[in-house]
């Protein structure tokens, strides 16, 4: 474009309208009158579909109609005049609805002359100010013409027009219905009078409804449709050409039987299919006719399935373009790679390239990767002149002359290296954290790596993953990259207002271990583990000093902390007692930081957890910056691994051994339950039982059971717990938020519980009970689905199935849900991609129209604010009282 | 006779207020809009009704917000 002296020009509006009879012939090229392509020397045939005036295809060949050669020559269209006009599939419904409101013998819209003349001057009125009120004004006029049985005009009598589909209209006059013949329905169509279009919603200079009739079909350029030549010499033309031909014969059939004067029947049947052939030209998927077919017996590809679908035209080639400078592959975690770091494999590396301009002071080292080539690591692929030509460094034995002969402002396209700006990215896309930018870190095998704490924004784990990373190539891509898009500045999530990544499962157990009381190290452990996490300054004074120097785990877990951190908050294992002790909580439970020293609580998800708002880490990011806040998460988390690999954490079967005591209590917590589960059944098989208000008495006594069992699961529950306590490691993951919740626990050393089928009890299978194994009508606990065994001791064979049936549904659901959710994104996606904030805060679409007057009504971006607050007062109040204080002392 | 309704001494319903012409020129120059880009109310609404707005005109209204306390938006009054 810029070739054209830098002119361009904005396209404010795009109308679509219907082509008339005489624009198609105004642009066509030449009428198309033989069904044939190639002559026998393989020359195109004048006047036939590969007419040398389409449009050129083959290179070399000079267009006949603008003499450009391939590229440029943009396709010329023909022309096919029909013997007999044919209904355009895609306006049937259009037709149908304007043979109904509209009068058959004088073409007047189906409303008397004076109302006609109101919603004349309303419709005036609307057009200038309202223009969206006119579209729903024609609706209404449409719908109050539709099925008059009188005309107000010429007070003809009118029919029912019928639509049998796809495209054969009936009136059902009194002798029966009659058959309107297109040539009937395009006169009909031509009698309605402009006026009356334009009240329903028709403008008549872009579309007059007889248009709808085709008389005379474009015929679509060669590049369009072009034939290809397969190795064997063969040539095979295009589904759209098929079609054509199969337009053209009988097209013309159809002529020479008119001519000769053949009877109706015969012509009709023609006509019907010239019909046929155009109707599945314009779309191939039309319901009630058979697909049109290829000699192979694959149905034709013809313009309607072009343009539909996933791998149509809008979602498949203008949606969804193909890049360069991309990279594909599985990928593997690696906690020893900074949070913002991506490993790339060296293999992608020597391919993906970055642009570099030579200057004066990277000359030497711009020779170097050129000397090394495309097949060494650190090389390159391209150089480019400042003429803009393309040296390949694939193919010249020597590059040496190639490198001596580099002066500022030659381009290299050099390998990627370690630093180098990328964009990484897993599908499905759903939030904007689906896309971030990495830097990169080149190593050995095959797999992209990542640090743990970008699984959660990316919804990654490690089980087959794959993953694209694409290459800005331009400064300004990475710059923009850099600032906006790198992992850094994303960990505050903007759905919630608090960071979405951070410490999962052994982070937090890890964080748990160390940070729990009693926790003493020496010299060597507390250094090996600061050591670990990249910690330089020197060790914090000792909290006990004889006989042996030792240091807290708080203490090494503060090293990591910033001077005036200041939090307080409950930690995840908190038992939510009515009365909190605080500080002297039992199960240092009351996290407790000051000036950067975590003095009372033990770390765990809710301190450093992801997805987990006003944390700790919460409040790092906010107060000390993104920068502050990776450090952070690349030391201190690195640190708290090296600590889990020394320690060892495992959870085995023991870990779920109850005590013979609490084994008894259990037992006597069912037996129980079961007593009270009689008691109900005798009060409802006795009459005595009242049923609670808006039910019936069998689903008040579910309601009951239901209640009764749950009850005595969660009892089960809190004994099993109570006896495991917080030194079983199986507790330790529960209760710290690490993996796994309390009724993983219970199931697994006391009881599973009852199985629930689409939130009931079991009760379906057999007739009057779920197995065979129970006697009809017992509505006892056992047969109705509750599973005493836990899964430590194992199932009974009725239990089990139970359990499968319960879990089968839960699979079902989860399948079910996925696909519903996937597809209503999809819609809202498309309903609100274009909705956007303007730099006056009010939020507005893509035609300027105003949603909102302010975002949120507030104007506050969720992700730059303290969990929807835009100030953190008791953070200010706290740093100015001590700024104060430290004045005063010094 | 039974006393008529006044819709705004309802709590749920917010205050409305029909702005005069300058006004209205004020607040689209402010918000660098024509008037159709805001959203519509119908003339045959309740409150457009009460406050006797013809199609044409401005209506300020000040509601609660959860997030701001209080939020002021605008609509075009539409005939219908």
């Amino acid at each position: 474009m810029m070739l054209l002296g830098g002119m361009f020009k904005k396209i404010r509006a795009i109308e679509f309208g219907v082509l008339n009879p005489d624009m198609i012939r105004k642009m066509s090229v030449t009428a198309i009158i033989t069904a044939d392509t190639y002559d026998e020397d393989g020359m195109p045939i004048r006047s036939g579909l590969m007419d040398r005036r389409l449009g050129t295809i083959e290179p070399g060949v000079r267009c006949e109609t603008c003499g450009n050669p391939v590229g440029l020559c943009p396709g010329h269209f023909g022309h096919i005049e029909l013997a007999r006009p044919v209904i355009h599939v895609e306006f049937v419904k259009v037709i149908h609805q304007l043979l109904r409101a509209t009068c058959r013998v004088c073409g007047r819209l189906l409303i008397p002359e004076s109302e006609l003349e109101r919603y004349r001057e309303r419709m005036e009125r609307y057009r200038k100010r309202w223009k969206a009120l006119s579209l729903k004004l024609a609706e209404v006029i449409l719908k109050k013409a539709l099925d008059v049985s009188e005309c107000p005009h010429c007070h003809a009598r009118q029919y029912k027009v019928k639509l049998e589909k796809p495209t054969t209209f009936y009136e059902e006059r009194e002798e029966g219905p009659v058959r309107l013949l297109p040539t009937e329905i395009r006169e009909r169509l031509e009698r309605i009078p402009d006026e009356d279009l334009r009240l329903i919603g028709i403008d008549p200079e872009k579309a007059r409804p007889e248009w709808f009739v085709l008389t005379v079909l474009p015929v679509p350029p060669v590049t369009v449709r072009p034939s290809i030549t397969l190795e064997s010499g063969v040539r095979s033309e295009d589904d759209l050409t098929h079609k054509l031909v199969d337009i053209i014969r009988i097209n013309e059939r159809l002529r020479e039987n008119i001519e000769a004067g053949a009877p109706q029947p015969i012509i009709e049947d023609l006509w019907e299919l010239l019909q046929y052939h155009i109707t599945t030209y314009f779309d191939n998927e039309v319901p009630g006719i058979p697909p049109a077919r290829h000699r192979s017996g694959r149905p034709l590809r013809t313009l309607a399935q072009r343009l539909k679908g996933k791998e149509g035209r809008f979602r498949g080639s203008l949606s969804g373009k193909r890049v360069d400078f991309s990279a594909r592959t599985v990928i593997s975690p690696d906690p020893n790679l900074s949070i913002n770091e991506v490993g790339v494999p060296v293999d992608i590396a020597k391919i993906l390239t970055v642009p570099e301009r030579v200057t004066e002071w990277n000359l030497e080292e711009m020779k170097a990767l050129v000397i090394n080539g495309p097949f060494v690591y650190p090389g390159a692929n391209y150089v480019i002149r400042p003429d803009g030509r393309r040296i390949d460094l694939r193919f010249p034995k020597d590059r040496t002359a190639i490198a001596e002969a580099l002066r500022p402002g030659y381009i290299v396209e050099r390998h990627l290296r370690d630093g180098d700006i990328v964009l990484f990215n897993r599908q499905p896309s759903l939030h904007r954290m689906s896309m971030m930018a990495h830097k990169v870190r080149v190593l050995p095998y095959k797999t992209f790596r990542l640090n743990l704490l970008v699984c959660p924004p990316y919804n990654a784990d490690f089980d087959g993953d794959e993953m694209n990373l694409h290459v800005p190539q331009s400064e300004e891509a990475r710059a923009e990259a850099r600032i906006l898009m790198l992992v850094q500045e994303q960990i505050l999530s903007p759905r919630y207002g608090g960071p979405i990544m951070g410490a999962l499962h052994d982070y937090i157990t890890a964080a748990y271990l160390l940070t729990s009381k009693n926790v003493l190290l020496d010299r060597e452990k507390a250094s090996q583990i600061l050591i670990a996490g990249g910690y330089r300054g020197d060790l914090p004074k000792p909290a006990i000093i004889k006989p042996k120097e030792l240091w807290t785990g708080k203490q090494v877990f503060s090293a990591f902390l910033f001077p005036g951190l200041d939090y307080t908050s409950r930690a995840s294992i908190c038992l939510k007692c009515s009365e909190c002790l605080k500080e002297r909580c039992p199960v240092d439970a009351y996290v407790v930081v000051r000036n950067g020293q975590l003095l009372a609580g033990v770390i765990d998800k809710a301190s450093i957890g992801a997805e987990r708002t006003e944390s700790l880490l919460h409040k790092i990011v906010k107060v000390y910056g993104t920068d502050k806040a990776r450090i952070f998460m690349d030391s201190c988390f690195k640190a708290l691994l090296y600590l889990l690999d020394r320690h060892g954490f495992t959870m085995g079967l023991d870990s779920l051994d109850l005590p013979e005591e609490a084994l008894e209590q259990i037992k006597s917590v069912f037996s129980k339950a079961e007593k009270r589960v009689r008691e109900l059944l005798d009060a409802y098989h006795s009459g005595k039982l009242e049923s609670q208000p808006g039910k019936t008495l069998e689903e008040t006594l579910e309601l009951r059971l239901i209640e009764v069992l749950a009850d005595a699961r969660d009892e089960a529950g809190r004994i099993a717990s109570k006896y495991l306590g917080l030194d079983n490691e199986a507790v330790i993951m529960t209760q710290t938020g690490a993996r796994g919740n309390i009724v993983n626990v219970t199931q697994m050393s006391a009881c599973l519980g009852q199985q629930h089928l689409r939130g009931e009890r079991i009760h379906r299978g057999y007739s009057q009970r779920p197995l065979s194994h129970f006697k009809p009508n017992d509505l006892g606990i056992r047969a109705r689905g509750f599973v005493f065994s836990s899964f430590k001791r194992g199932l009974t064979p009725t239990e089990f199935f139970f359990h499968a049936m319960t879990g089968r549904e839960g699979l079902v659901d989860t399948a079910v849900r996925t696909s519903q959710s996937g597809y209503m994104q999809r819609r809202l996606i498309n309903a609100l991609q274009d909705v956007h904030v303007e730099y006056d805060e009010t939020v507005r679409n893509a035609e300027n129209v105003i949603v909102q007057f302010r975002y949120g009504e507030d104007g506050v971006d969720p992700a730059k604010s303290y969990h929807g607050r835009p100030v953190i007062i008791d953070y200010i109040i706290n740093e100015v009282v001590r700024r104060r204080h430290e004045q005063g002392k010094g | 006779m039974p006393k008529k309704l006044n819709i705004f001494d309802h709590v749920l319903v917010p205050k409305h207020i029909l702005l005069s012409k300058e006004e209205a020129k004020k607040v689209l120059r402010e918000l660098h809009v024509n008037p159709w880009d805001l959203p519509w109310m119908r003339a045959s609404d309740p409150a457009a009704r009460a406050l006797g707005a013809k199609p044409g005109d401005l209506i300020k209204i000040i509601r609660k917000s959860p997030t701001a306390g209080e939020a002021v938006i605008y609509r075009y009054v539409v005939p219908g």
